[in-house]
């Protein structure tokens, strides 16, 4: 075995931490261009309400302020609205109901915090004193907040296009074939279920500095998102409706994105266009009160699940009814997680004979939905352990063996799920098995027995997920500068997960380069022709796929230079990377030369010529897996949950730095636990203003809401990409939702609680406890 | 945050010099609710007045059998003080669970009891210690300072100097925390005099209050058997997203207990 430091398996120390650590990040806020105004964004204070009159005119002669721009400045300018690319339709089989939200509210203003009006000043307090001195009529109308609310038959109607406001309706399986399984099978169970609303509370909130050159007529945006290309494409094309090549756009480093910075959101189209209107640079910074108002929520259903089993454990169906909110606008990927996504993901580790599936989903007065870390994962997991669980417990039967009941097994794969999905590379029972004793799932009964002792409850929950990574196409690019360092251009791009350094680690073990001389660049469109950004943890199967293909050409390109070197011909040149040293040999005589010296003889003044891009197409996503055991302390005087221990052993293939794929993991949890216990948007359900708008109402998980935790992996390779990798991005959030709720309810199941509601906050839970009494 | 003149006194004279001189002023000590105030711009002071540098305001000691501890102490320096630590441990416990580590090096007693805040720990402890507030002019009992929520006996631009704490016997602080803010959602501070034991309770309603009930019954038996059949009542307990006032009562009983088991 040779020397492995900085190739794949290696837990290598995170390279960027080091400017991280030190302050030395580059975030949207540390860009400043000379010259630069500020922009801030006048936001609808009521829920639902027609716009009378918009009145400027004070405002705009104050001092400092360079431009106001409104609804009817980007109405003139010909910009589009955002929409909802989702191919969905309605109950009656009409298409997804037309709900445009201008950038800036033209007529009407459907939720608290929607963009209103853009002031431009040269300081920000001098654009904050204009902002208090645009006066809005409003004709305030009556406002709805929950999907039950929207329903009604007495509801204010959101839209003229949305009868009943219905926005959409979904539908998968088979409703008869559910109907026999459930009239056949031994026993049907029902549980009523919910997923709180969350926001995202990304450590850096969203921001923009965007500039226009008139000389090229280019506009540039330094916006802090998760993916340049992405945002390029979708402010271009749909927002502005110009040539996607006259907007360079720039994402630097980024403090958090889950699904919410994915999108195009409309302050950045006001910066752009304040930009070009004053011909200087235009900054605008979210403040965490604005991020709470306008980043896109998510989570946010109650679901009724179904199950029906057999005596001996069989799964004989499935029934699962959603119902949900998009917020005030069809906007992003809003619907996809509670329909597609749930849908390809709910019990596809089970043999399920029938299954059927429905979700409506309505407007209310709140903030448009999107995607958050799972997008549909750990919604889908929640349901399916869930109604396991309690199936389990109906029987009396051990939950470990009622899932391996009905696990798909490996010498079924491929096998097709009840949904159409390809499961290919995986192995339950044996990620099972070894979570159940890593977390020593036997001796629970002793740990039960002291923390009664100490006046606690006890409770153990076990769940297992499975989800698929997304995929598509992903590019890359590699120059080598003079001095023989290596560019490798991605068109994933980092939101704090450590790319830089994984993905370098792929370079050494693939070409045997210096780690240190190898840059990771992202997140600029002018540096790459296509990316498609971070999400559904798919980046590290499809930049390591890209790179791996670009890899391909360097080497051969090199092996042509190799041949020169060593006075032999490119068929006799082998390369290999023995001690993660890249070295081309000729078979033959044995003579050999380096990769690095062969870049160094290529360099030309024109660039190198071992310079290559590629594009690599993925055959369809990684299958991540894995079982969370998750132990709770209840306090029976405060009903305070306490998580004492926990347990994770996931099934990420080929696991490329562990270290940071622990933190992945960790990450994940902590958000997913923080949905358990702790987060919750909540709106006034009458006047629709939020109620949780700061971190003094809003409970984020904190270091001492979680536990030191036990992290296993089994590395079964996923068939579907070269270095059989499988996403980490969102497991741990997929995981935690179930695994602590059935922690939670083991804890109480001797009061005859089998249902709660999360966040599962002390308050809850001590009223389950009193109810039951 | 609007615009204000920022002026910084050196002595506690200079402080109401300064304080009289301004139009709409307000003492800046160690700004824990008064810079996230202003950046709401929830307050437009046309002065600020800083009082982080005046001697006078410093310093913990002790005289005939109190503790005396400056309004300029940090809740840090009370946490870690020596003379805390022995003679109030329940004070320097309490100090140490206020807020994280940035707000106890910045927040200081005297800006504590001065804002009131509800769901402050301090003004339990203040309370219950039947402490006396002092300021330049003049020395008010505890009882007759807090008046609900962010009220005070204090006059306009009167100046908390120091707070002077009774010793009792034993004391402690049992708080159950907002899980979002870490404000106390109820705070009780349990405090055995030779005389008689004084409960104050804080987070649960409008300002800090004192429970005669519990007071009564652990006077008569200092155990947490004494408080088994007493339950606090909900009427006037504040409610919101995070706790009923039932659940509000429920954890008075339930941290008064644990006061006293501590």
């Amino acid at each position: 075995m040779g020397i492995q430091k900085f190739g794949i398996g290696q837990a290598v120390r995170r390279k960027e931490d080091d400017r991280f650590l030190t302050g030395r990040g580059n975030y949207i806020d540390d860009i400043n261009k000379p010259d630069q105004a500020y922009l801030l964004i006048l936001r609808s204070p009521h829920a639902h309400a027609r716009i009378l009159s918009v009145d400027t005119d004070m405002a705009k002669d104050m001092e400092g302020v360079l431009a106001i721009i409104t609804g009817q400045d980007f109405e003139e300018a010909g910009y589009g609205h955002l929409s909802c690319a989702m191919p969905m339709t309605r109950r009656d089989g009409s298409p997804l109901a037309t709900s445009h939200e201008w950038l800036l509210a033209r007529d009407t203003v459907r939720y608290v915090g929607q963009p209103v009006a853009g002031v431009i000043a040269e300081t920000k307090a001098q654009a904050q004193e204009a902002l208090d001195s645009i006066f809005v009529d409003y004709d305030i109308l009556e406002a709805i907040t929950t999907p039950e609310a929207a329903k009604a038959a007495d509801a204010p109607q959101l839209w003229e296009t949305a009868p009943g406001n219905e926005s959409a309706y979904w539908e998968k399986g088979d409703k008869d074939a559910t109907d026999r399984a459930f009239a056949e099978a031994d026993h049907t169970i029902k549980v009523q279920l919910n997923q709180n609303r969350i926001t995202s509370a990304t450590m850096e909130p969203r921001g923009a500095v965007a500039s226009y050159d008139d000389t090229q007529d280019r506009y540039e945006l330094y916006v802090s998102c998760q993916g340049a290309h992405n945002m390029q494409q979708g402010i271009a094309r749909e927002l502005m409706k110009i040539d996607p090549a006259k907007l360079h756009v720039i994402s630097p480093d980024v403090g958090g994105g889950f699904g919410m910075k994915a999108a195009a959101f409309p302050e950045y189209v006001v910066a752009l266009h304040g930009a070009r209107q004053i011909g200087r640079p235009v900054k605008w910074i979210a403040d965490r009160s604005e991020s709470f108002l306008s980043d896109s929520h998510s989570r946010y259903s109650s679901t009724t699940g179904e199950l029906a089993f057999d005596n001996d454990g069989t799964i004989r169906g499935l029934r699962v009814y959603t119902t949900a909110t998009v917020g005030a606008y069809n906007t992003g990927y809003g619907p996809l997680q509670f329909t597609f996504a749930e849908g390809r993901w709910i019990a596809s580790a089970y043999k399920i004979p029938a299954a059927h599936l429905v979700s409506e989903m309505y407007f209310t007065n709140t903030a448009p939905m999107n995607a958050y870390r799972g997008a549909g994962r750990p919604e889908a997991a929640y349901v399916t352990e869930r109604l396991v669980d309690v199936a389990a417990r109906t029987l009396g039967m051990d939950q470990a063996a009622f899932r391996r009941r009905n696990f798909v097994t490996p010498d079924m794969m491929p096998h097709k799920a009840w949904n159409g999905l390809d499961v290919h590379s995986s192995d339950f029972d044996q990620v099972l098995t070894k979570a159940l004793e890593m977390s020593d799932w036997d001796g629970f009964t002793a740990r039960k027995q002291d923390s009664e002792a100490r006046g606690l409850r006890r409770g153990i929950g076990l769940a297992y997920y499975f989800e698929t990574a997304a995929a598509g196409v992903e590019g890359a690019r590699v120059a080598f500068t003079a001095d023989g360092k290596a560019k490798v251009y991605v068109g994933t791009q980092s939101n704090g997960q450590g790319h830089e350094t994984v993905f370098a680690q792929v370079v050494v073990d693939q070409l045997g380069l210096d780690f240190d001389d190898i840059e990771i660049v992202q997140g600029d469109t002018d540096l790459l022709a296509r990316g498609n950004g971070t999400g559904g943890s798919r980046s590290a199967q499809m930049a390591s796929g890209s790179i791996r293909v670009v890899g391909e050409t360097v080497i051969e390109k090199g092996r042509g230079v190799a041949a020169e070197i060593l006075q032999s011909v490119p068929e006799k040149v082998a390369f290999e990377t023995q001690d993660e040293v890249g070295t081309f040999v000729v078979a033959d005589s044995g003579a050999s030369v380096t990769l690095k010296d062969v870049i160094q003889h290529a360099a030309t003044p024109q660039g190198n010529a071992l310079d290559s891009d590629g594009v690599y197409k993925a055959q369809g996503g990684s299958e991540p897996n894995g079982c969370h055991i998750c132990e709770v302390e209840i306090d029976p005087e405060t009903g305070k949950v306490a998580i004492a221990r926990y347990t994770v052993v996931d099934d990420f293939g080929t696991v490329l730095n562990p270290a940071i794929v622990d933190g992945q993991v960790l990450g994940g949890l902590a958000q997913g636990i923080g949905q358990v216990l702790l987060e919750e948007c909540v709106y006034d359900p009458d006047s629709g203003q939020l109620l949780t708008g700061s971190f003094s109402d809003y409970a984020m998980p904190r270091a001492d809401d979680l536990v030191m935790t036990e992290l296993g992996y089994c590395e079964i390779k996923d068939e579907s990409n070269p270095l059989g990798v499988k996403g980490c991005g969102e497991a741990g959030t997929t995981g935690a939702l179930p695994a602590t709720v059935n922690a939670i309810v083991d804890a109480l199941s001797d009061l005859g609680v089998q249902e709660l509601e999360m966040p599962a906050t002390p308050q809850k839970i001590w009223a389950l406890m009193q109810k039951a009494r | 945050m609007y615009a204000f003149s920022f002026k910084r006194a050196a002595s506690i004279e200079e402080a109401a010099a300064l304080f009289k001189g301004g139009d709409d002023p307000q003492y800046l000590a160690g700004g824990q609710t008064l810079i996230p105030t202003l950046k709401q711009r929830l307050a437009a002071p046309s002065d600020l007045i800083e009082i982080n540098r005046i001697e006078g305001l410093k310093g913990i000691g002790e005289e005939e059998g109190a503790i005396v501890i400056g309004a300029g102490v940090t809740h840090a320096e009370v946490a870690a003080s020596d003379l805390v630590r022995a003679r109030l441990p329940g004070l320097a416990a309490l100090a140490g669970e206020i807020g994280d580590p940035q707000v106890r090096h910045r927040g200081t007693l005297g800006g504590s009891v001065a804002n009131n805040d509800p769901a402050a720990d301090y003004p339990a402890g203040v309370l219950a210690l039947d402490a006396e507030i002092r300021t330049a002019q003049r020395s008010i009992p505890a009882d007759d300072y807090f008046q609900g929520m962010f009220e005070t006996a204090l006059e306009e631009g009167e100046l908390i100097t120091s707070v002077a704490f009774k010793v009792p016997e034993k004391s402690a602080y049992a708080k159950f925390p907002n899980p979002a803010s870490r404000y106390a959602m109820v705070g009780v501070y349990v405090a055995k005099f030779a005389d008689g034991v004084r409960v104050a309770v804080t987070g649960a309603g409008p300002g800090v209050f004192r429970v005669p009930e519990i007071e009564a019954a652990l006077s008569k038996d200092f155990t947490e058997a004494a408080l088994a059949g007493i339950s606090v009542s909900a009427e006037g307990l504040n409610s919101d997203l995070h706790g009923s006032a039932d659940y509000r009562a429920h954890l008075v009983g339930v941290m008064a207990r644990r006061a006293v088991a501590s």
